[in-house]
């Protein structure tokens, strides 16, 4: 559905994932139908409130989700390389990924094993995926290591190296993690929430560190998170999913002003910058379905003012649109009619 | 942790007089006496019989008598055995060796089996692995450990003829006790032959006094490991491609360590206690069979002092294993 320039495989191509856990009554659907596909080198942002599937995506495409819960995709490729068949575990599996992607997460400081010092952690995975010359001398390693804290901006990265996870703050601990991540030169970033335990004036910091970091190595980033605004700030294309299912994806500057999807244009109009000052923030009624008790037709259906009776029973399926894919019967702002701003009746 | 260190060790006090005195009061509750023991069955005249215990000091009232006893004590004298008139602490520190050579081997058993079994019953969490692990420890933790010794015995050493049925060593060899542990003996002296023998006679009540410790660790290592493979830490280290052992070891196990070491130190109370019914059941020669030999033969001093000494070993051993809690876990290490 998006546009990857002809002749090359995507860096990360994945279609009709899907992820269940068992519940005691049947089968309880975390992700039903995620889709995108990340280039060498692009931002791409993934949206959506909690419960919406985003990070156990990232997770099932890390292989780790583990049994009893079912992964399933139509694709799920890896530098052109199809791993949708092989296990989670599989070596073949793992040795592709460690190499090509890598994963920082939401709260760093729990991330960090609390017994190893950063040097320790930061040697054990220049061990594992660094170059032939890092793997082979332990010297090399700890200037590597050096460096790689040196790249993410930890001042005294000699003293750091001896620190323990627990003497850290928690921005320090986040660079040390994308230390980690970079440690095996990926081409492909994952970073789920990476600033959302951090505090407002440390999470620019990481952001603008993140920027700093693609444009230096020119390795692609795919940036989960439920704000909306950070999401703006860093990609140029977004992946909005609702409920485990994606509803709406495009580039940035379409997706903020000409919403196509109901939910989309909800998240957009809750944004603080959208509301007059002094004004109420927007706020959607009702919540995310339960997802032991999907709706029928259209997930969002019974949060949304436009819902027809063919919602209610029809699930739609990911259209495109005019250069963004939105699933709904009824999008906004059709390529017939403007954009018009707070489109929703 | 210094200050740590002095709090603890500052508990000794109060143990000591609790020790003391329940040594002192259970040992005197046993109807008999040491007299009488030792007059048999022919029995005594009264006058030698009044001497004899006004000799042992016993015709005082006990009040005295404990005070009496913790003063000695107090000035580094437990005393001497009234039946072999040897001083309590040379008797004690020659028969100590063979019951921590026991309580070693048992305790490396114990680990040994103990720490992958949890940890494999953590890993492979409610499939057949984990219910046959986990039904095997509550098996030997439940199961008698007299009984238990006494099947291996039928099995091993009758049936089977693998080990031999009791004593610490063949009586044919003849080996220098310079530490007075058996292994390190004849490896000293060179004598294969014998190093064998005392490793086949070590085997199975190592096994025996090893089992419950072993139940134990494997139980307390499968819900600690549990705990930590949720953490994020875990997850983390896999997302970089780490293979499963090293996840598991290196992350997993090694944070799952610092409660568990907690649960080895209290073992060391029980393999000491385990080791008295133990040793009696394999006659081997260590502090658990001199205690019971005390109690039959109401040897006040002997069982006194044993008691006590015993005592000092588990708060020492506790008090290792604080220090170590600290070594394992960088975040009380740097506080």
């Amino acid at each position: 559905m998006d546009a990857v320039p002809a002749g090359h495989a995507p860096l990360l191509d994945v279609a009709g994932l899907a992820v269940s856990f068992p519940g005691a009554h049947g089968d309880v659907a975390a992700v039903t139908d995620a889709a995108f596909s990340v280039a060498a080198g692009e931002t791409l942002g993934i949206v959506g409130e909690s419960g919406s599937g985003k990070t156990v995506s990232a997770l099932a495409i890390m292989g780790l989700v583990d049994a009893p819960a079912r992964v399933t995709a139509r694709t799920l490729a890896i530098a052109g390389h199809d791993v949708a068949a092989l296990r989670p575990g599989d070596r073949a599996r793992r040795a592709l990924l460690a190499r090509r992607v890598a994963m920082i997460f939401q709260d760093p400081l729990a991330s960090l094993d609390p017994c190893y010092s950063v040097g320790a952690q930061l040697d054990e995975v220049l061990k594992e995926a660094g170059t032939a010359d890092e793997r082979a001398s332990r010297a090399r390693r700890r200037a590597r290591a050096l460096e790689l804290l040196r790249d993410v901006e930890i001042p005294d990265p000699a003293a750091r190296l001896a620190a323990y996870p627990h003497q850290l703050s928690g921005g320090m601990a986040q660079r040390v993690m994308i230390a980690l991540a970079l440690a095996a030169r990926p081409a492909l970033l994952i970073a789920d929430e990476p600033t959302t335990a951090l505090d407002v004036t440390v999470q620019a910091q990481v952001l603008a560190l993140l920027r700093k970091l693609q444009a230096e190595t020119g390795m692609a980033l795919l940036m989960i998170s439920h704000d909306l605004a950070v999401v703006a700030a860093m990609a140029a294309r977004v992946v909005v999913m609702y409920a485990g299912e994606v509803v709406e994806s495009g580039a940035v500057p379409a997706i903020f002003a000409t919403p196509r999807h109901p939910y989309t244009a909800a998240l957009v109009a809750a944004l603080p910058e959208s509301v007059p000052l002094g004004a109420p923030l927007a706020a959607l009624p009702g919540r995310v379905p339960d997802p032991r008790h999907r709706p029928a037709g259209c997930v969002f259906a019974p949060r949304c003012a436009r819902r027809a009776e063919r919602c209610t029973e029809t699930r739609p399926a990911l259209a495109d649109a005019g250069g963004t894919a939105v699933r709904c019967f009824f999008p906004l702002h059709g390529p017939a009619s403007p954009a018009v701003a707070g489109a929703m009746p | 942790m210094l200050r740590f260190l002095l709090r603890r060790a500052a508990l000794i006090v109060p143990t000591f007089i609790g020790v003391t005195l329940v040594a002192f009061a259970l040992i005197h509750f046993i109807p008999g006496d040491p007299v009488e023991n030792i007059s048999g069955e022919r029995g005594m005249d009264a006058a030698r019989r009044a001497r004899l215990l006004h000799e042992f000091g016993l015709d005082r009232p006990l009040p005295v008598q404990y005070l009496n006893y913790v003063g000695q004590v107090l000035h580094g004298d437990l005393g001497t055995s009234l039946t072999t008139h040897e001083p309590v602490l040379r008797e004690f520190a020659t028969l100590f060796p063979a019951t921590v050579e026991l309580a070693f081997f048992a305790l490396l058993f114990a680990l040994a089996v103990g720490l992958p079994a949890g940890a494999l019953a953590a890993v492979k969490r409610n499939t057949a692995a984990d219910y046959v692990v986990m039904g095997a420890a509550l098996t030997g933790y439940s199961m008698p450990i007299f009984w238990w010794a006494l099947l291996l015995i039928l099995f091993f050493s009758v049936q089977l003829g693998w080990t031999p049925v009791s004593g610490r060593i063949a009586v044919q060899y003849d080996v220098a006790a310079t530490t007075g542990f058996m292994l390190v003996d004849t490896l000293k002296a060179g004598d294969w032959a014998a190093f064998r023998s005392a490793l086949s006679h070590l085997v199975l009540p190592a096994l025996v006094l090893g089992t419950i410790p072993l139940a134990v660790i494997a139980r307390i290592t499968r819900s600690a490991m549990l705990e930590v493979l949720r953490e994020d830490y875990i997850r983390a280290a896999r997302s970089r491609g780490l293979g499963t052992v090293r996840v598991v070891v290196v992350h997993a196990l090694r944070n799952a360590l610092i409660p568990i070491v907690t649960v080895i130190g209290l073992q060391v109370g029980l393999l000491l206690s385990g080791a008295i019914l133990t040793e009696t059941i394999f006659s081997w020669p260590g502090i658990g069979n001199w205690l019971i030999h005390g109690v039959q033969a109401r040897d006040y001093p002997v069982v006194q002092g044993g008691v006590l000494l015993i005592a000092t070993i588990v708060i020492t051993v506790n008090l290792i294993v604080d220090v170590l809690y600290g070594v394992i876990n960088p975040r009380i290490r740097h506080g």
